[in-house]
């Protein structure tokens, strides 16, 4: 579903990526764990075409994100991506926010698009606030309904940039629990967070980053069990005994 | 010294309300006019078209550079050379000022667009939308929200710069009010009340930027 073949990138002379290869397959979890500017962020917004790569190839789907030429507005509309920051429109209510790129995007009627909304908006737990604007929202909620903004385009794969680590410690655990469901539902996700406790319920593989470079890349238990590398043996007792 | 009489000011009332109108409407038009323009050379600057951007940046700081009673001298010049037929002093001047204005609106927004956080786009991009989709329904709404108390004050300062048309003998507010106190010798007063007319109209726009940004802030 997604192939990342030997990806490089500079900001610069400063070279955030360095040959990164790895692939999701469908159905699959996977989770980004690594210290901070280790590159994860880059490598997730690199798989959408955020960012452009310097080096190296992108597969989703058997569409060459990296390729000059390819529709990259098409391709994106198939990705869902939630964010750090939640990226809700702030001028627009949540009802908006769920249908402008349906309508604009996928050309969906006016009532086809609200029905999705309410649909999606519904499945987050949110069905009463369709009319609030963001700003009226706890943090939890608003993650929420970016959930259901990407998914009411009817994604192939999610991708997460740490979707907790804005929100209170008390609202951490509505969002996961939503994300559970969701890969349940046998959703293909790549999510970059420090929730251990969520890799450990939900991932087929974990990918740990170190200086930008991908430095394991092996099954949950394995990660978890008896990780390789000293630098992750590093990571994982400083965040476990958190 | 002659004592202070006021009436002049009562009878020449319709006299002195035709140029203030002049100026009202002249600004009205010019700050409708200039917002288009500047939106239009703010995208072109953004766009990442290299030669749209550096014509774009390059009438911006052209325009920044040379004094307002310039360009309205060069327009009322200009136009009608260009245009093969004179086009009154009325048109002229506002040409002019739409163009200069439309810098400065240009850089303020600018300004106002670099103030919407790039995780917007991000966030437009990641469900699909195109670049002028993105523009038109996430960027610019922000933007301009963000922007309004200082559009409104660039408002101001252009209405107060419209009394520059007495240049190409227009007869705005300042110019009646001038006729008015060189013809009756009332100059004292015509000109305290032409200051109070001024004061007013200005105060009263910066009263309404001060609610604005107060509301914006809660
Ligand atoms: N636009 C940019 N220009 C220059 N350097 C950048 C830019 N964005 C990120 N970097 C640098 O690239 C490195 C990797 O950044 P990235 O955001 O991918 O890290 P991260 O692993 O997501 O870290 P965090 O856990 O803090 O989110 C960092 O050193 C960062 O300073
Ligand atoms: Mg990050």
């Amino acid at each position: 579903m997604i192939d990342i073949e030997n990806v490089s990138k500079w900001y610069g002379d400063f070279q955030v990526l360095k040959d990164c290869t790895s692939q999701v397959t469908q159905k699959e979890v996977v989770v980004v764990c690594g210290p901070s500017g280790s590159g994860k962020s880059t490598l997730i917004k690199c798989v959408n075409g955020l960012e452009p790569v310097q080096q190296g190839r992108i597969v989703v789907d058997g569409a060459d994100i990296t390729a000059k030429g390819t529709d990259l507005t098409a391709l994106r509309a198939r990705i869902g991506m939630v964010f750090q920051h939640f990226e809700l429109y702030p001028h627009m209510t949540v009802r908006e926010n769920l249908c402008l790129a349906q309508e604009k995007v996928l050309k969906r009627s006016r009532d086809e698009a609200v029905s999705r909304a309410e649909l999606f908006l519904d499945r987050v737990g949110l069905s009463e606030h369709i009319d609030k604007h963001p700003g009226q929202l706890s943090g939890g909620q608003q993650q929420r309904v970016a959930i259901a903004r990407s998914l009411v385009m009817d994604p192939i794969v999610m991708l997460f940039d740490e979707p907790t680590s804005a929100l209170d410690p008390e609202m951490i655990n509505e969002v996961l629990d939503v994300m559970v469901e969701l890969a349940k539902e046998g959703m293909t996700m790549m999510v970059v967070t420090h929730e251990m406790g969520f890799a450990k319920k939900v991932a087929d593989r974990v990918i740990f980053m170190d200086e930008g470079a991908i430095v394991e890349d092996r099954s949950t238990e394995d990660f978890f069990g008896n990780p390789e590398s000293d630098r992750a043996k590093d990571f994982l007792s400083k965040i476990l005994n958190h | 010294m002659t004592d202070f009489d006021f009436g002049v000011i009562w009878t020449s009332l319709p006299f002195l309300w035709e140029g203030l109108q002049l100026s009202l409407w002249l600004t009205f038009l010019a700050v409708i006019g200039g917002i288009v323009l500047g939106t239009l050379l703010t995208l072109a600057r953004l766009s990442g078209i290299l030669p749209l951007a550096l014509i774009a940046a390059g009438y911006v700081n052209l325009i920044r550079s040379v004094p307002l009673i310039l360009v309205i001298f060069w327009f009322y010049f200009l136009v009608p050379l260009v245009l093969g037929r004179p086009v009154g002093s009325f048109y002229s001047a506002l040409i002019a000022f739409v163009l200069f204005e439309a810098a400065y609106y240009s850089e303020i927004m600018r300004a106002g667009i670099q103030s919407v956080a790039k995780g917007q786009k991000f966030a437009g991009q990641s469900t699909g939308l195109g670049y002028w989709q993105i523009q038109r329904h996430i960027i610019l709404p922000q933007a301009f929200r963000n922007m309004i108390p200082i559009l409104v004050t660039q408002g101001i300062i252009l209405f107060q710069d419209t009394s520059l048309v007495f240049v190409v003998s227009l007869r705005d507010f300042m110019t009646t009010s001038s006729i008015v106190a060189r013809t009756e010798g009332r100059l004292v007063e015509m000109y305290v009340f032409a200051a109070l007319v001024y004061f007013v109209i200005c105060f009263t726009g910066s009263v309404l930027v001060k609610r604005m940004r107060d509301r914006m802030a809660t």
